[in-house]
């Protein structure tokens, strides 16, 4: 018989190098799941943000509807969302996927329309003058200005679809949720905290991110600060 | 469809109303945590906002908490808590969690609304021979008012929204009757839990909307207010 080993993990310590080194797949797995899900669901959030931000611009009577949809869709909690999704996707990665999705969307239309119709009239019109076309106006000239304000959704999407992943735990998908869920029931101290962590350091490294792409982007921005919602 | 009749069905099952576990009790303790909740919030963030706003400074703090508590997933937060020695004090740990969820928002909204008042207004009153207690008191917070009435109904349904998830913890509320029904695999049970957490969440939102339209002119949004 050995004596049981006594280390940070026997005595069930907050922090733990021995967990760090003994996890290291399982903590690896859960970043990789969260990373895919919440980028998944940004993406997808934008590439139906876009399109409804542009209609609700061009037809004044589209933008109350749409912001209104939105705004409801974000009221509804992210455990009753997952819950309501759940007939229609059952306990699986989309359902979660499709939660964010939902909840991003709405930081993003709110944005990208605010972005949008700060284009000064004049802009437009000088662009109208110099012959560019309704699509040619849109792509080469209202979106690259309304790209600031749309960024500022898009970092704000992104940090909160992180941290609201964890929520995802409950069916099973939650990334680092997972972690800390398993954790908790069974008091593993180590495990919440480090996922805890890692949480908060992915958010972060994904927003400096998207600064850094930001200010690629907008380079006649730098002087001033970026815009907020 | 089929859920949603079966759902709805839950709902009008009157035994699913009463008891420790029925809607009415899990009904109130949500509103009671949430209002709980909400007023410690707003005296923790509002009277620092203010000062804050009025001697202008520390604006980059304000804007900052609000960004990191963001990133910060209040379920994460919560079960750290539970695991500590404040876990074995009933609801300690869930209030926590959602106080320090909602004070970013409050703290944000006020110092903006503070710092968004017109320079030349303030110095008139300073002109005016006004302390700085009453530039505060009577001239800027009042002008103030409507961003931070705003900071608050943000913060409140969201409050009331973030609540369910002391449910994972094994808390109260109305998200308990979600976690129980996915403990039974009962998806009428869940979507029904889901559908009153819902609702609750837009009447909240509702009723800050009419207290907006009903409250006098000073008070309303900033379009009206100027």
């Amino acid at each position: 018989m050995t004596a049981p080993p006594d280390d940070c993990l026997a005595r069930n310590e907050w922090i733990c190098g021995e967990y760090l080194s003994t996890r290291r797949q399982i903590l690896l797995d859960a970043v990789v799941q969260h990373l895919q899900l919440t980028a998944l669901s940004v993406l997808i959030a934008l590439v139906i943000a876009v399109p409804l931000a542009v209609l609700a611009r061009r037809w004044g009577w589209a933008a109350g509807p749409v912001l209104a949809l939105t705004t409801i869709l974000y009221t509804i909690p992210s455990l009753a969302m997952f819950s309501l999704l759940l007939p229609v996707y059952g306990l699986s990665a989309s359902l979660v996927v499709a939660g964010l999705v939902l909840y991003s969307l709405t930081l993003l239309v709110r944005n990208i329309l605010a972005g949008l119709r700060a284009v000064p009239e004049d802009t437009r019109q000088a662009a109208r003058g110099m012959g560019y076309g309704p699509v040619r106006l849109l792509l080469a000239v209202e979106l690259p200005l309304a790209l600031p304000a749309a960024m500022a959704g898009l970092r704000i999407a992104t940090v909160s679809a992180v941290s609201l992943v964890t929520v995802g735990a409950i069916v099973g998908f939650g990334g680092l949720g997972n972690l800390i869920y398993a954790g908790m029931n069974t008091y593993f101290k180590a495990q919440v905290l480090t996922a805890s962590v890692l949480c908060v350091v992915i958010a972060v490294a994904a927003d400096m991110l998207l600064l850094g792409v930001q200010r690629l982007l907008t380079p006649w921005e730098r002087a001033s600060g970026a815009a907020r919602p | 469809m089929k859920t949603l009749g079966d759902a709805w069905a839950w709902l009008a099952d009157s035994a699913h109303w009463a008891g420790d576990d029925g809607i009415w009790h899990r009904l109130t303790q949500h509103l009671v945590l949430t209002v709980v909740c909400l007023l410690i919030s707003c005296m923790i963030a509002l009277p620092v906002a203010l000062v804050l706003g009025h001697l202008g400074k520390g604006g980059a703090l304000a804007v900052n908490i609000s960004n990191v508590g963001r990133a910060v997933p209040t379920f994460a937060v919560l079960v750290l808590l539970l695991l500590t020695p404040l876990g074995k004090w009933g609801d300690g740990p869930t209030v926590v969690a959602l106080v320090l969820f909602a004070v970013p928002p409050l703290l944000t909204n006020a110092y903006v609304g503070m710092r968004g008042v017109d320079r030349g207004v303030v110095q008139a009153a300073r002109g005016m021979g006004m302390t700085g207690r009453q530039m505060l008191w009577r001239v800027e917070l009042p002008l103030a008012l409507p961003l931070v009435l705003s900071g608050v109904r943000i913060a409140a349904v969201q409050l009331v929204a973030t609540a369910t998830i002391a449910a994972l913890a094994g808390g109260g509320g109305l998200g308990r009757i979600i976690t129980a029904g996915f403990n039974l695999a009962s998806t009428p049970q869940v979507v029904a839990g889901a559908v009153l957490v819902a609702v609750f969440a837009l009447l909240v939102e509702g009723v800050f909307e009419v207290a907006e339209r009903v409250a006098p002119r000073w008070a309303r949004g900033r379009g009206s207010a100027g």
